[in-house]
């Protein structure tokens, strides 16, 4: 166990080293601390409506970035977004590394038919336009968080179905593995004790991925109207903020959304560059690490 | 020989993805909770008896085989229902917005990736000095920028605060314009929804050409130019940039689906009358079967045009065709 955390403080040290890998670690961190300290960071209920004279208020000692159409505060509703920003992300990215793994996996080690019929579906989903297919299910089943975690799962686990089974198609021609079968190992042993290891670390990189696609993909299924709004996410605000007319005067109800979607999937892209680029052997040597 | 079996059966594939697109779209809205009778005449007077005639009418009490059936032999009518919100046939309403989706695609699309080809050539070309760093950065930031958010910025910042762009729509409401002034006006109007796209776009095409660019500059024949005092702006031309554009426009292909969402982002945002600010409007009026007419004409022109890149470089390139069997 001793070597995988000494392999993993390597990496984090190698990851911390890029200039990329820094600046998106910095921007994530910021969102998550949010999002563990909401209830302290000065906020009120994010769906608390105001009265009439709380519409749409300027960013004041009491609400300091304002308040929407419905008299909420929208200092609250950016805090409180980055807890559904980052459930979203992590619970469709465990979803889906979890499920792509297991299936190219299978389909990686066994072959024949299994291999067929996945690298077919993963070749239709390819095809198809994701976002469409995406609202006309958010649609169809209605707006909630679950709904919109389960449909971009469903969507998205063939990309890593179809990244793993490429690596166990290399890794299980390895002599050790062939060394491992001959000593008596079994197919279950040899898949999860020889060759999931070495996917292992493209599952991190495939997570990271994942985050962001379901992030984004969150932002504009709520950005259309397809969001839950029982939990007001950053695209709720803006599909709010759009709808009513009045985004031009209150920069402040339509600007922190924005800035805290880009700042987010910004943050997720630049670590996953530079995941790729440290994991990518080339790097190190270039490097001379 | 080789290039008819090639063909045929890349056209048995799109075929096959068509029919299953069709049949998940049927899947899916039977799926749907709720009567769909029930939704239409939401009015509780109806009685139970009228209620049983309208689904008589719309063939809803016959078995989801029977079904299916008459749903694709609508389709081979061209019949996609009508639509709620509209009360038009769907397709009618979709067929007039399919110009207007087309130039602002095509034009989005060819100004990303020549611009983003030119832009990941000089990056690759250059790499690792200051300006390379700079582009490869502003291209992942640009590409992580939803294009909705992009589209509000743009948006806010030219039409609202600066107002040198229209906020909206195709043409000036009652201008009146005809013949050149109309399409002066058209393509005004084009400028902040297409920009939005492309800078969202861009990136994309650039790490790419650059990473394929660096590639091509390690191979031997690049130091065989350059050893035989070949210039270099030939050498980049002439004998980088043309092998360091073949993964680039394989690429191509796969992404038409992906452009798609940019496109439904920017006409929502600058309210284009295309076919991707319909869909907003079919989620928000709950208009189902323009929802699904406009999903449908979405998936096949992906895979139609899928189909037509992928004849295109099977003819181009030779390699393709052996390197897929």
């Amino acid at each position: 166990m001793t070597t995988f955390w000494e392999k993993f403080k390597d990496f984090l040290v190698t990851l911390l080293g890029n200039g990329m890998g820094r600046i998106g670690l910095i921007l994530i961190g910021l969102i998550i601390i949010a999002a563990l300290l909401a209830p302290f960071l000065g906020t009120v209920n994010p769906q608390k409506a105001g009265k009439a004279a709380d519409i749409l208020l300027a960013p004041s000692a009491q609400h300091w970035l304002g308040t929407d159409d419905l008299g909420r505060d929208v200092w609250s509703q950016v805090i409180f977004g980055s807890r559904i920003s980052m459930t979203i992300g992590l619970v469709t990215a465990l979803l889906t590394v979890v499920s792509g793994t297991l299936i190219g996996l299978i389909a990686g080690f066994y072959g024949g038919m299994v291999e067929e019929v996945l690298v077919r579906v993963v070749d239709f989903f390819m095809m198809l336009p994701v976002l469409p297919l995406m609202i006309i299910l958010a649609a169809v089943l209605g707006p909630s968080l679950w709904n919109i975690i389960f449909v971009i799962s469903v969507i998205s686990w063939p990309t890593t179905a179809r990244v793993v089974r490429s690596q166990v198609l290399s890794v299980k021609e390895r002599p050790y593995v062939e060394a491992s079968r001959c000593i008596g190992a079994g197919n279950v042993k040899l898949m999860l004790g020889e060759i999931l290891p070495n996917v292992v670390p493209l599952m991190f990189a495939q997570a990271v991925l994942m985050i962001t696609e379901a992030i984004y993909s969150e932002a504009v299924l709520s950005f259309l109207g397809l969001g839950d709004v029982t939990r007001i996410s950053w695209g709720c605000m803006l599909h709010f903020a759009f709808e009513s007319g009045v985004m031009a005067t209150t920069p402040w109800w339509i600007g922190p959304p924005i800035g805290c979607i880009i700042m987010v999937i910004v943050g997720f892209s630049l670590l996953g560059t530079a995941i790729s680029d440290v994991l990518n052997p080339g790097y190190r040597e270039m490097k001379g690490i | 020989m080789k290039l008819a079996r090639f063909t045929f059966r890349k056209a048995t594939a799109a075929i096959l993805t068509i029919f299953i697109i069709l049949s998940v779209n049927f899947v899916i809205f039977r799926m749907a909770p709720g009567d769909p009778v029930r939704m239409m005449f939401k009015d509780p007077r109806v009685s139970a008896k009228q209620l049983e005639l309208q689904r008589e009418k719309f063939g809803l009490d016959k078995p989801l085989g029977g079904q299916f059936l008459a749903y694709l032999n609508q389709l081979a009518h061209g019949d996609l229902g009508i639509s709620f919100w509209q009360k038009r046939p769907v397709t009618e309403v979709i067929a007039q917005r399919i110009p207007n989706t087309l130039i602002l695609v095509l034009t989005a699309l060819a100004m990303s990736t020549i611009l983003g080809i030119i832009l990941g050539a000089l990056a690759g070309w250059v790499s690792g000095t200051k300006l390379d760093t700079f582009i490869l950065s502003a291209s992942i930031t640009l590409y992580s920028i939803p294009a909705f958010a992009m589209g509000i910025i743009l948006l806010l910042v030219f039409s609202y605060y600066i107002s040198v762009f229209p906020l909206g729509g195709i043409v000036t409401p009652a201008s009146g314009y005809t013949g050149f002034a109309y399409i002066g006006d058209v393509l005004w109007h084009m400028c902040l929804p297409a920009f939005s796209i492309i800078l969202w776009y861009i990136g994309e095409y650039v790490i790419l050409t650059r990473s394929s660019m660096l590639d091509v500059l390690g191979q031997d024949y690049i130091t065989t130019a350059r050893a035989k005092g070949i210039k270099e702006s030939r050498v980049l031309r002439k004998h980088a940039l043309r092998n360091a554009l073949l993964p680039v426009i394989t690429l191509t292909g796969i992404n038409v689906g992906f452009a798609v969402a940019g496109v439904i982002e920017a006409e929502t945002v600058f309210s284009w009358p295309g076919v991707g600010k319909l869909i907003y409007d079919a989620v928000s009026k709950r208009d189902y079967p323009l929802l699904q007419g406009v999903f449908l004409v979405f998936a096949v022109s992906v895979v139609l045009a899928n189909l037509i890149i992928d004849l295109i470089y099977g003819f181009v390139d030779p390699r393709i065709r052996v390197g897929t069997q």
